[in-house]
C-alpha cells in the first residue's frame, strides 16, 4: 500500500543553521533514504528548494493565472516527501518516525489513493460509458 | 463479526454479512433445529452472503473469502474457542488505533465490540444521534482507507497499541463514572460495559500485567458506585463513604488482580492506580505510606502534574498537611485552571485553621467545576468553612 509522507516544518529555522548541522541533516536524509530503500519500501522521494522559489498556478476562465509564492502562507511549510510501498499503516508510521524531520518538525502520512474496486469510480465510468 | 473485518477490512461490510445472516437462522433455526456450533454457522453463513451481496454488486469476490466457502466441513466441526480469540483481540486493536481520533476509538469499541447501537453510544456521550452516526462512519472511513490492518500488532508496536486499548477502555470507564456534563456522578452501563471489555482483553492476554492492572482499577473504583452518591444525589468523599455499600466482590477480585499483576513484574501505571484504590479498599483505611511509595514510582513511569497533586495529598497524610501544602503549591502554574488542585489546596488550609484562604481556594474550585454534584459538594464546604469565621 503506497503512503505519501509530506515533511512540514519551519523554514526559517535552515537560515541560522551552520555549515556542520547542515551536512549532519543531509548524511541523516541520506542514511533514511538507503535504508528504505533496502527495505524495499522506497518508492521516490525528494528535498525541496524553499517556499520563496515556488510558484502557484491556477486557471480560472480559461486564464492561466501565476502568483509568486506557495498556495497559501503557513506556519510551517512544505520542506520534502517521500513515497513509500508499506504493507500497512503501522509499517507507514514507523518509516515517518525515522524521518529526520520528525524529530522537530512533522511528517504527514496519507495513503496514496487506491481506484481499484473503488465504488464511486467504477459507477463513475460506467456512466460515462453510457 | 472480526473474522469478516478482517476479510474485507470493512467494519459496515463484516456487519452486513452477520445481519444477513442472522436473518436466515431466524427463519431456519425454528423449523430446521438450532446447529450444534451456532457460532460457525453464522460465520459460515455470514460469508455466503457476503459473496452474495457482491456478486450482485459484480464486484470481485476475495480469493480467501471464496476459499473459506470452499471448505464448509471444517468450519462447522471446528473447535468454537480456537482462532476466535485471536480475531476478537485485533478488532480491538484496530478500533483502538492511535491513528484515530481517541473520540472515535471510543466511539467504534462501544459500537464494534460493546454491540452498543449508534443512538446508545449518542446517548453515552451526550451528542445526537446524527453526529454520533458521523463520527463512526468517518472513523470507519479511516480505518478503511488509511491501511490499519485487522491484525495484532506486531512485536515492536505491540507497546504503544497496547498502551491505546488500555486508555480507550479506561476513557469509557471515566465517561460512566463522573460525567462530565449531565446530573448523574455515576453512569453505570458505561462502567459495566468498560468492566466487560476489560475482563474480554484478560482473556486475551492473560499475562499481560497492565491489562490486569486497568480490570482491577476499574473494579475497585465501580465498588464504591453505590456509595459515592448518598441519596440526596450528593457527592459523598471516600472517608466518609458508607463502608457496608462497598461491593465487596469487586474488592476481592479487583484485589486479587493487583497481586497476579505484581507477581507477573507490573510495574506500569494501570497496576501502580490499582494498587492504590486497593490500599483505600482496606476495611481499616489506606496504609499511607505504601499509598506514597507506589505514587514516587507513578510519577517516575507515567507523571504529570495531577499524580504530583494526588501524591502531594497522600503527603499530607504521612508528613502533615504543611508538606502536603507546599508540594500543592509548587504546582500553581500547571494546575491553576483544575478544580481539584483548588479543592485540595483548600481542605489542606482548612486542616491548618486557615480558613480565610480555605474558603477563597473553594470558591476558586467552586469556578471551575463544571459537574453539578461536584459543585453542589464544593458549596457545601464554602458555606461551612465561610460559616466558621470568627465575626
Amino acid at each position: 500500500m503506497k503512503f505519501l509522507l509530506t515533511i512540514y516544518g519551519e523554514e526559517s529555522g535552515w537560515g541560522d543553521a551552520s555549515p556542520e548541522e547542515i551536512g549532519q541533516v543531509m548524511a541523516a536524509y541520506e542514511a533514511f533514504g538507503r535504508a528504505a530503500a533496502e527495505a524495499g519500501v522506497l518508492v521516490g522521494g525528494e528535498g525541496l528548494q524553499p517556499t520563496s522559489t515556488a510558484t502557484t498556478v491556477r486557471v480560472r476562465d480559461n486564464e492561466t493565472l501565476t502568483t509568486d509564492g506557495p498556495f497559501a502562507e503557513t506556519r510551517e511549510q512544505l520542506g520534502g516527501y517521500y513515497l513509500l510501498d508499506c504493507s500497512d499503516l503501522d509499517d507507514a508510521i514507523g518509516w515517518a518516525a525515522r524521518v529526520p524531520g520528525a524529530q522537530n518538525a512533522s511528517v504527514e502520512v496519507r495513503p496514496v489513493m487506491n481506484y481499484e474496486g473503488a465504488e464511486h469510480v467504477d459507477e463513475a465510468r460506467e456512466r460515462a460509458q453510457r | 463479526m472480526a473474522a469478516l473485518a478482517r476479510t474485507f477490512g470493512d467494519l459496515d461490510r463484516a456487519e452486513e454479512a452477520v445481519q444477513d445472516a442472522f436473518v436466515v437462522a431466524l427463519e431456519r433455526w425454528p423449523r430446521d433445529g438450532v446447529p450444534a456450533n451456532p457460532a460457525a454457522w453464522i460465520a459460515l453463513t455470514a460469508r455466503r452472503k457476503a459473496i452474495d451481496r457482491l456478486r450482485r454488486a459484480r464486484r470481485e469476490v476475495p480469493a480467501e473469502l471464496a476459499a473459506a466457502v470452499e471448505a464448509p466441513a471444517l468450519d462447522l466441526q471446528e473447535d468454537p474457542s480456537a482462532p476466535i480469540p485471536d480475531e476478537r483481540l485485533a478488532l480491538i486493536f484496530a478500533c483502538c488505533h492511535p491513528a484515530l481520533a481517541p473520540e472515535a476509538r471510543v466511539a467504534l469499541t462501544l459500537r464494534a465490540l460493546g454491540g452498543l447501537s449508534t443512538r446508545e453510544v449518542a446517548r453515552a456521550f451526550l451528542v445526537s444521534e446524527e453526529a454520533m452516526a458521523q463520527r463512526l462512519q468517518r472513523a470507519k472511513r479511516k480505518l478503511r482507507g488509511a491501511g490499519i490492518r485487522f491484525e495484532l500488532p506486531r512485536e515492536p508496536d505491540l507497546p504503544a497499541r497496547r498502551a491505546s486499548v488500555l486508555a480507550t477502555l479506561y476513557l469509557v470507564f471515566g465517561e460512566g463514572y463522573a460525567a462530565t456534563a449531565g446530573d448523574a456522578l455515576v453512569r453505570r452501563e458505561l462502567c459495566a460495559e468498560a468492566i466487560r471489555l476489560g475482563r474480554v482483553l484478560c482473556s486475551l492476554m492473560p499475562d499481560e500485567p497492565e491489562a490486569l492492572g486497568l480490570l482491577a482499577l476499574m473494579r475497585l473504583h465501580d465498588s464504591r458506585r453505590d456509595a459515592r452518591v448518598d441519596a440526596r444525589g450528593e457527592l459523598v468523599l471516600l472517608a466518609d463513604q458508607d463502608r457496608s455499600r462497598w461491593d465487596r466482590v469487586a474488592i476481592a477480585e479487583g484485589s486479587g488482580l493487583v497481586e497476579r499483576a505484581l507477581a507477573l513484574g507490573g510495574d506500569g501505571p494501570y497496576v501502580l492506580q490499582a494498587f492504590i484504590a486497593a490500599e483505600h479498599a482496606r476495611p481499616g483505611g489506606p496504609d499511607w505510606a505504601r499509598v506514597v511509595g507506589a505514587y514516587d514510582r507513578l510519577l517516575a513511569v507515567a507523571g504529570g502534574p495531577v499524580v504530583a497533586l494526588n501524591r502531594a495529598v497522600a503527603i499530607a497524610m504521612t508528613q502533615g498537611p504543611e508538606a502536603g501544602l507546599a508540594l500543592i503549591d509548587d504546582l500553581a502554574g500547571e494546575l491553576g485552571d483544575y478544580h481539584l488542585f483548588h479543592s485540595a489546596r483548600a481542605d489542606l488550609l482548612r486542616r491548618l485553621g486557615r480558613t480565610d484562604e480555605a474558603a477563597a481556594a473553594y470558591s476558586r474550585a467552586l469556578s471551575l467545576a463544571a459537574n453539578p454534584v461536584e459543585r453542589a459538594f464544593l458549596a457545601g464546604r464554602l458555606s461551612s468553612t465561610t460559616a466558621r469565621r470568627p465575626p
